[in-house]
């Protein structure tokens, strides 16, 4: 801050700091998001890295474009673009084309932050916006899963990466169903240890529970998460789908599961607590987790996808300033 | 008679550009989102609304005299619904497959607000001529935008245009493009460029106006 006169101080309440700033709030997410991210490399080999440096490119630049436009440089140093990027590509699939991440990157941004106002203006959260746009405009290649690199070479790219713009991938590969999928049309469970230490198919970001779990824990204890939405949203699964598996054990999927697989910790921990598209007061917040909750189990159990988190969070994202506007406070004395 | 001349291109431009019934007035949303999946599509809805628009703007001013006041918004739309049946059955005689995609928005035509409003607008209250003009420029804006919108869906999410491949057949077709929420994506897009395009041209309108003033007062 430029001070005039350096004897005389002049400045508004809050006078005590706590020193938390947009961008450090930013870069605490992107380190918490690391060992996720190092998780993928290793599973899924160079080809990840494709991804999500595509994914992040897209983002950037989309970000510095609209920034150069406005004339407004400082948006981009507060690193929200490299994050929504980086959560966009741990939600796409590890065999997708990258013109079709990087495509997603600038939808991200351009569609779901610049078009509202910046940041901070958005209703809904751009990473799930970037990839809601991919799955609906590409639903064959989001929805085709690779398998893990197993003993391959880290350097091997699936030729399905690399496909040139606007052209189809080249299938190269077995795909094979994600756990969900496998739940919803096999009736087949995969077992527990596997969901938790990351060795499914799925998405990027998605396959190790345990270290989406140690992230969060790191964000928690930074102060950069409100505990209360993962927690409702984890809690509100695991009773709706406690209920149904009392009705039908075999049809439905028990709630360890449920909390394991697919997109549920990356989105419960990472996108429903961005603090641009979620409620403000506690009564809010467990609201909009135990919609989220409430939703995610309609869509895989009763739905016609696999998975629901996406859609459940945006859903309650569009829902949260009705929330917003029915849990405010009492103003104090009236 | 220059003067005159020059306000029959007024009317007939104005309808392309400034006064752009789906980019600036907004109207006719209903048949603007849903026959432009493809760009054939577009382009016969939107001979169809050119061929209802003339017709009635040419006859409402004919009768406008004859016309009460007090009914006049029913006389307007039994004289629009009377083209709309006659364009209904020359395309279904002329482009039966075209006709059929359409399917319901070409008896809808009827309750495009544009063309009711051209006729309560402008058409009452003005020469034939100009009424027939005015009602080309509208049309004709209207066509521009139907068909901008159906080629970049069409390109987008088929590969082709007007059917003709464009990308081979390895191409990737962005499935969201024929469907409605491409529709309102496409438009939305086009909406905000053609906003953008009009606000720096009014910027550079007040630079050119300030240099002047500064000129002048020099």
């Amino acid at each position: 801050m430029k001070q005039k006169d350096p004897d005389l101080l002049l400045m508004h309440a809050p006078l005590l700091r706590q020193g938390m700033t947009t961008p450090g709030a930013m870069r605490d997410v992107i380190y918490a998001l690391t060992p996720v991210t190092l998780a993928a490399l290793w599973f899924f080999g160079l080809g990840a890295l494709l991804v999500l440096g595509a994914s992040i490119a897209g983002a950037v630049l989309t970000e510095w474009f609209f920034a150069l436009a406005q004339k407004r440089g400082e948006s981009l140093l507060d690193a929200s673009a490299i994050l929504t990027g980086l959560l966009l590509g741990l939600t796409l699939p590890p065999g997708l084309p990258i013109w079709m991440a990087f495509l997603g990157g600038v939808v991200a941004i351009g569609l779901g932050k610049v078009i509202w106002g910046g940041l901070g203006h958005n209703l809904f959260n751009p990473a799930l916006l970037g990839r809601a746009f991919l799955l609906a405009t590409f639903p064959i290649p989001m929805t085709t899963w690779t398998p893990l690199r197993g003993s391959e070479s880290f350097f091997h790219v699936s030729a399905s990466n690399l496909a040139l713009p606007f052209m189809q991938a080249k299938v190269d590969m077995v795909s094979s169903a994600s756990p969900l999928g496998l739940m919803k049309f096999e009736q087949e469970v995969t077992p527990l240890t596997n969901l938790m230490f990351g060795n499914t198919l799925g998405s990027l970001g998605e396959t190790s529970g345990v270290l989406l779990l140690l992230g969060g824990i790191y964000l928690w204890i930074r102060r950069d998460l409100d505990w209360r939405i993962p927690v409702s949203i984890m809690l509100a699964v695991v009773v709706f789908s406690g209920c149904l598996t009392l009705v039908d054990a075999v049809r439905f999927p028990s709630p360890l599961f449920s909390i394991f697989s697919g997109g549920l910790l990356l989105g419960a921990i990472y996108m429903a607590t961005d603090p641009v598209t979620s409620p403000l007061t506690p009564r809010g917040t467990w609201i909009f987790g135990i919609g989220i909750g409430a939703l995610v189990v309609l869509i895989r159990v009763f739905g016609g996808l696999p998975e629901g988190v996406m859609y459940a969070i945006l859903l309650m994202n569009a829902a949260t300033p009705l929330i917003d506007r029915y849990t405010q406070p009492r103003i104090f004395g009236r | 008679m220059a003067e005159n001349q020059n306000e029959s291109y007024e009317t007939f431009f104005r309808g392309i550009w400034r006064d752009n019934p789906v980019f600036v007035q907004v109207l006719g949303m209903c048949p603007m989102l849903a026959v432009t999946n493809s760009a054939i599509n577009a382009v016969a809805m939107g001979m169809a609304t050119l061929f209802v628009l003339v017709g009635s703007s040419f006859l409402v001013s004919s009768f406008k005299q004859w016309i009460p006041k007090q009914v006049r918004i029913s006389a307007f739309i039994i004289i629009i619904a009377t083209f709309v049946t006659v364009a209904d059955y020359t395309l279904l005689a002329l482009v039966p497959k075209v006709h059929k995609e359409l399917g319901a928005f070409i008896p809808l035509i009827v309750a495009n607000c544009m063309i009711l409003g051209r006729q309560e607008a402008f058409a009452s209250r003005n020469t034939v001529r100009l009424a027939v003009l005015d009602a080309m420029g509208m049309a004709g804006g209207f066509m521009v935008a139907l068909f901008s919108l159906g080629a970049i869906r069409e390109i987008l999410g088929n590969g082709s245009l007007f059917g003709v491949d464009l990308f081979g057949e390895h191409f990737e077709p962005w499935v969201i493009m024929i469907l409605p929420p491409g529709g309102f994506l496409t438009l939305g897009l086009i909406l905000l460029f053609f906003n953008w395009v009009t606000q720096q041209k009014d910027k550079f309108i007040e630079q050119v106006a300030e240099a002047e003033r500064v000129a002048s007062d020099g």
